[in-house]
């Protein structure tokens, strides 16, 4: 084991961070030494990137309150305008050293104002001979900033000529960052994931104070048998792990086996931890309930999960629009004629076929159709059951009409007659089961995406007793 | 409904507006068609309290049935962070991932009521979990910034609502501070709770005997579905972070169903909540409940007539599942029929109707004397009878008060045997008669339910039942009897009764009877040993078997049966053979469709192909497929145009149209029209075809220049 080693730091300080840290020693010490001495100028930005719960974010916040480095800590996804994490760095540089009580709003809207403000917050704060540290962590948002803030904190200590280092975390790779008029280029650090070593030994650091550490070992290493497979985000474990102890000591707390007895208590635990992979895990089911389960100790069979529930209820007319919208997404326009007419002739579907859709309609998804074929559409599925009512469609339509008759004005009115007709789509719209793509105009014929999946419509279809596969070109 | 326009069209006439613009004018609205002397004021007055009665009903019906799902949420957010105000420090609380909890409120897809639901939902909250509510919607929220700054603002209101006489200096900070970031939200919250916690100690009082010390910040989304999955993710994953200092909880609600929250958030982000399912009531039991209390009891004086009914139900189950809308549709009902039946005076609760009858004016008599139901009643009488309620004002009063009471009692009577016919009709396989009351309502008012055959094999089918089912039918039956408001029914319950203790009766009977019937043809069979004896015997059994003569028990079973049939032949009589059915039934569903029902294609077609239709004018008559020169020059290109295919050629419109122009104008220049078009057609033409496009009828075109698209289908 490497044991960390710097001349500039006291040894007992390292010894602490050294425990706090497991499995990242040789990060930290690679880190150490490119900080080098509190004084020294370091690199001017630093990139680390791994895998989610690598430890990146706990690394770097436990290295930099431990040694009593001067830091700013920001959350790249909290600040989602660069005003915001520019004005945020700046009040966390004005507390960092001066204490809490006066932090006066700052107000900052252009990098050029941000390097004038941090060279002022600097100079005022004794900071001048310390390496300030600004971390920033889920660096991947800064992209969708103005183009000019990537750059513009690669190059901060060159801009603003202090003793500053940005540390960048992300969980995506350096080429992914790299903006195509060049910048400064970082120094790359990755944090591999924890091995199941690492996580076991990392698990069983903090035990429950009631119960021995070895005890607590082996619940951990049962745990990681289940759940390795398929998870190993060390917070998700965690959380796993806390909430499945209880259950674990069961035996032991009834007196029905000792803390020795790990055969017994694995088979007692085993199922339980399936089960739970399959529903707490997924967030079929939430963790409270969950925990209430087990204090009940009822089945998990007793909760439906929420894929349990797929069933939507749909009027009559709404489920016919939709059934007629996936036939308008996923047959081709040609084939129309041959399943809605009612003399259509015999088409083979080999002749019939043009090469490039002898691929399945369902793999490549659903098509964009206009208003019109979907209501072709509409009468010719419901004219089967229903006799041909006056204006099934504008029936369908009228039921949004008192939200839309909202808007005034001439304009808005025949746009609303048209909107009008289209209103039943509308709101399918906003229950995402359709889309609209490319939405200009409603007045230029809209064109609409069924979103729904095949699954899905079948269900539908059942309900009105409408063969659907057999209107389906991929199925004929 | 009129409007001042002069087309005639569909007009949609905002609920809200219509009401007020009812109050405003009173009475005169409802006189305006019809010559005075029709009490339209009392109908007006009649008419408000009604519908003011069934609002509140209605309210109260919402209220009653939310108050499950409200109690079940309530229960979860007082549960979700007791930790938080406890503060525990518990191993595995510390090494638990902090979730935020999370309501998944599955409202389904009837948008238009889910209003009030979140209205009742954000009432309860604020009463009894916490001050701070926000709703949030979609539309208002396409970025996580406005997200930010909705929500704030929401917040920050609320809590300048709570303590309004506040000094204006902190309304003024939170004004010039709103950062819409997380911290500025968490250090609002601290001033907050802190403000609370060290406020004077009677009010200090009076907030924790409502709310908790660190009450929870509710943020709900009222339209999950809608929301970009960017700024839902970003929400959570940033107030994730900040959850062991702000208490938030999420409400999302879904019309669709729960598995949308998997498609919209990704395993990372769903990870970070705990979510938890609340049902609503599915909108058809409420709509069986609305029905149940509104239509299906006596206690309102109005009703409706089958084919509004229909309609109203159809609209419900085809194309809306909206409870707010068919209320709605039943106010505009009430409205549409004291507006037009100037009798509707009567329709009022059995106390006041002496008082308005005696009080009509002679037009009223002639009114009442104009009903068909009534003619037909008088043409029943004898002729001595006929002349005097004909002529004789007073003694038409007196039948009409005996005539309405009868139409009381009978309603009291309908719907109590209609519930019972529905206890027997709702069990049976196959439900003939349908499953829900209210078919079986319809099914009595369209006509004499005896005749048709479902009530025919629904008999057959009741004449079938075992007997553990009949019993308890029966018993439900004397139950809603009892119930009932009826005076008629103490020999039915008798009746029923009596049959009750004849089946205990028989149970004992029965019992030491089978015993000794069962044991002969048993034992007949093991005496008999070869085989031909043996098949004789067996054909013998079955000969008897068939004409066996009917047990005791299905005697009593044909009794029973029969005698619910005599009930039925007696008081579902349908409400058109009523006299004056005609005052409490509301029967214009054509009406009721026109105005619920709009065809806008339709109409806008009929406008633009035979404008005659809406005009009126003699002029535009126009006779079989032929135009008209005469009808506006928009009809003229539009009837063109539906002869054109796909793409429109304007120089060939243009010559056809002026040809149609021109046609009766001058038949003698033809040579001048042969190759010139004239300046004026021209204008008129191109003003037509941009009033088209405008309509939406047709677009400018990219494939071909000099040629315009339809947009609309038929084009051959």
């Amino acid at each position: 084991m490497p044991n960390l080693e710097h001349p500039a730091y006291p040894a007992a300080d390292l010894l602490r961070l050294e425990s706090l840290v497991p499995c990242r020693e040789s990060q930290v010490s690679m880190l150490l030494s490119i900080f080098g001495e509190r004084q020294q100028f370091s690199f001017p930005c630093i990139f680390i990137y791994g895998h989610t719960s690598s430890g990146k974010t706990y690394v770097m916040q436990t290295l930099l309150t431990t040694l009593q480095l001067p830091h700013v800590f920001v959350n790249c996804v909290e600040c989602f305008t660069s005003r915001l994490l520019l004005e945020e760095i700046l009040i966390q540089l004005q507390s960092c050293s001066s204490g809490t009580e006066q932090t006066s709003p700052v107000r900052c809207d252009t990098l050029n104002d941000f390097v004038r403000l941090f060279k002022q917050a600097v100079a005022s704060q004794e900071l001048q001979d310390q390496t300030l540290y600004i971390v920033l962590d889920r660096a991947e948002q800064l992209r969708e900033m103005e183009a000019n803030i990537l750059p513009a904190f690669l190059r901060l200590q060159e801009l603003t000529d202090r003793n500053v280092t940005v540390v960048l975390l992300s969980e995506i790779v350096w080429e992914l960052f790299r903006p195509n008029m060049g910048c400064f280029e970082p120094f790359t650090m990755y944090f591999p994931d924890y091995s199941i070593g690492h996580l076991q030994k990392i698990l069983s650091q903090n035990h429950p104070p009631e119960y021995s550490a070895d005890f607590y070992a082996a619940y951990i290493n049962i745990l990681l048998g289940v759940f390795y497979m398929v998870c190993r985000d060390l917070k998700e474990l965690r959380h796993l792990a806390a909430l499945n102890f209880a259950k674990y000591c069961e035996p032991v707390v009834r007196g029905e086996a000792n803390e020795r007895d790990t055969r017994k208590l694995w088979k007692n635990i085993e199922p339980h931890l399936k089960k739970a992979m399959q529903t707490v895990y997924l967030r079929e089911i939430s963790s409270s309930q969950w925990e209430r389960l087990q204090h009940v100790g009822g089945e998990a069979g007793q909760l439906k999960g929420l894929s349990a529930h797929t069933h939507v209820e749909l009027p009559y007319y709404s489920k016919f629009l939709l059934i007629a919208a996936y036939l308008a997404s996923y047959n081709p326009v040609r084939t129309d004629k041959r399943f809605f007419l009612k003399h259509h002739g015999k088409i083979r579907k080999t002749n019939f076929m043009k090469k490039h859709e002898k691929t399945s309609n369902h793999l490549l998804g659903p098509k964009p159709f206009p208003l019109d074929r979907l209501l072709a559409i509409l009468y010719s599925i419901v004219d089967n059951r229903v006799a041909p009512t006056a204006n099934i469609f504008s029936q369908v339509s009228v039921y949004l009409l008192f939200n839309l008759f909202l808007v005034s004005g001439i304009h808005q009115v025949l746009n609303v007659i048209c909107k009008l007709i289209n209103a039943k789509i509308t709101s399918l719209v906003t229950l995402q089961l359709l889309s609209v793509v490319g939405q200009n105009d409603q007045l230029d014929g809209p064109r609409y995406k069924c979103t729904v999946s095949l699954d899905f419509i079948r269900a539908i279809a059942r309900t009105v007793n409408f063969d659907i596969i057999k209107y389906l070109y991929d199925f004929l | 409904m009129s409007t001042c326009s002069v087309s005639k069209g569909c007009f949609v006439f905002k609920p809200r507006t219509k009401k007020r613009r009812l109050s405003d004018k009173t009475g005169q609205d409802f006189r305006c068609t019809s010559n005075d002397g029709e009490d339209t004021q009392l109908r007006f007055v009649t008419c408000q309290s009604l519908w003011n009665q069934i609002k509140s009903e209605t309210e109260k019906i919402q209220e009653d049935l939310n108050k499950q799902l409200l109690d079940n949420l309530v229960s979860f957010l007082s549960r979700s962070h007791s930790d938080f105000r406890e503060k525990t420090t518990e191993w595995t609380c510390r090494m638990k991932f902090r979730e935020i909890p999370t309501a998944a409120l599955v409202l389904g897809v009837n948008v238009t009521d889910h209003d009030l639901t979140f209205r009742g939902l954000s009432d309860v909250l604020q009463d009894n979990i916490t001050p701070y509510v926000a709703l949030l919607e979609a539309k208002d929220c396409p970025g996580i910034k406005n997200l930010m700054q909705k929500l704030m603002g929401q917040l920050m209101n609320c809590d300048i609502d709570v303590d309004s006489l506040e000094d204006e200096d902190c309304v003024q900070v939170s004004q010039n501070r709103i950062r819409g970031s997380m911290p500025s939200l968490i250090s609002w919250y601290d001033s907050v709770t802190k403000k609370t916690d060290s406020d004077t100690p009677s009010k200090k009082r009076n907030s924790s005997s409502r709310h908790w010390q660190s009450p929870p910040v509710v943020v709900i989304f009222k339209d999950m579905e809608s929301f970009s999955t960017k700024v839902l993710q970003d929400f959570i994953v940033i107030s994730s972070q900040h959850i062991r200092e702000l208490p938030l909880v999420l409400i999302f609600g879904i019309a669709t169903s729960p598995m949308i929250i998997h498609r919209l958030l990704p395993h990372s982000v769903s990870s970070l909540l705990c979510i938890e399912l609340f049902q609503s009531l599915s909108c058809k039991e409420h709509l069986s409940t609305i029905i149940d209390k509104l239509l299906l009891t006596s206690r309102f004086p109005f009703k409706l007539g089958e084919k509004v009914l229909q309609v109203l139900i159809n609209i419900f189950l085809y194309h809306d599942f909206s409870v707010q809308n068919f209320i709605k549709g039943f106010q505009l009902c009430i409205v549409e029929h004291f507006y037009s039946q100037p009798l509707s005076v009567l329709c009022c609760h059995l106390v006041d109707i002496k008082k308005r009858v005696y009080s009509l004016s002679h037009d009223q008599c002639e009114n009442i004397r104009r009903l068909p139901s009534f003619r037909r009643y008088v043409e029943k009488q004898e002729s001595g009878k006929q002349i005097e309620l004909l002529t004789n004002d007073s003694f038409l009063k007196e039948e009409t008060e005996k005539l309405l009471d009868d139409l009381h009692v009978y309603h009291e009577n309908y719907f109590s045997i209609l519930r019972c016919l529905h206890v027997f009709t709702s069990s049976l396989p196959k439900y003939p008669l349908g499953k829900q009351i209210r078919e079986l309502h319809c099914a009595c008012l369209e006509n004499r339910v005896w005749e048709t055959e479902e009530y025919e094999s629904s008999l057959q089918l009741a004449r079938m039942l075992n007997k553990t089912d009949l019993v308890t039918m029966l018993q439900q039956c004397v139950e809603i009897l009892i119930a009932s408001s009826g005076k008629e029914f103490g020999r039915a319950i008798e009746k029923l009764k009596e049959f009750l203790t004849q089946f205990q009766n028989l149970e004992v009977a029965e019992a030491s009877q089978e015993r000794d019937v069962s044991v002969s043809p048993q034992k007949e069979l093991q005496k008999k040993t070869d085989l031909y004896h043996l098949q004789k015997t067996l054909l013998e059994l079955k000969e008897s078997r068939r004409s066996k003569k009917l047990t005791k028990f299905e005697m009593l079973r044909f009794e029973v049966v029969d005698y619910i049939d005599s009930l039925v032949r007696r008081y579902l009589v349908p409400a058109d053979n009523r006299t004056l059915h005609e005052i409490v039934y509301f029967n214009a569903a054509a009406v009721l469709r026109g105005h619920l029902n709009a065809a806008p294609r339709t109409a806008l077609h009929t406008a633009l192909n035979n404008p005659h239709w809406y005009l009126k004018n003699p002029a535009l008559k126009c006779d079989g497929g032929g135009i008209s020169n005469k009808a506006p020059d928009i009809c003229i290109v539009y009837k063109l145009h539906l002869e054109c295919g796909r793409l429109i050629n304007l120089a060939d419109w243009l010559e056809a149209f002026s040809t149609v122009v021109m046609a009766a104008e001058e038949p003698n220049a033809d040579a001048a029209s042969s190759d010139q078009v004239d300046d004026v057609i021209h204008a008129r033409f191109i003003r037509a075809v941009s009033e088209l496009e405008l309509l939406g009828f047709i677009k400018p075109s990219k494939q071909k220049t000099d040629h315009v698209a339809r947009l609309t289908w038929g084009g051959c």
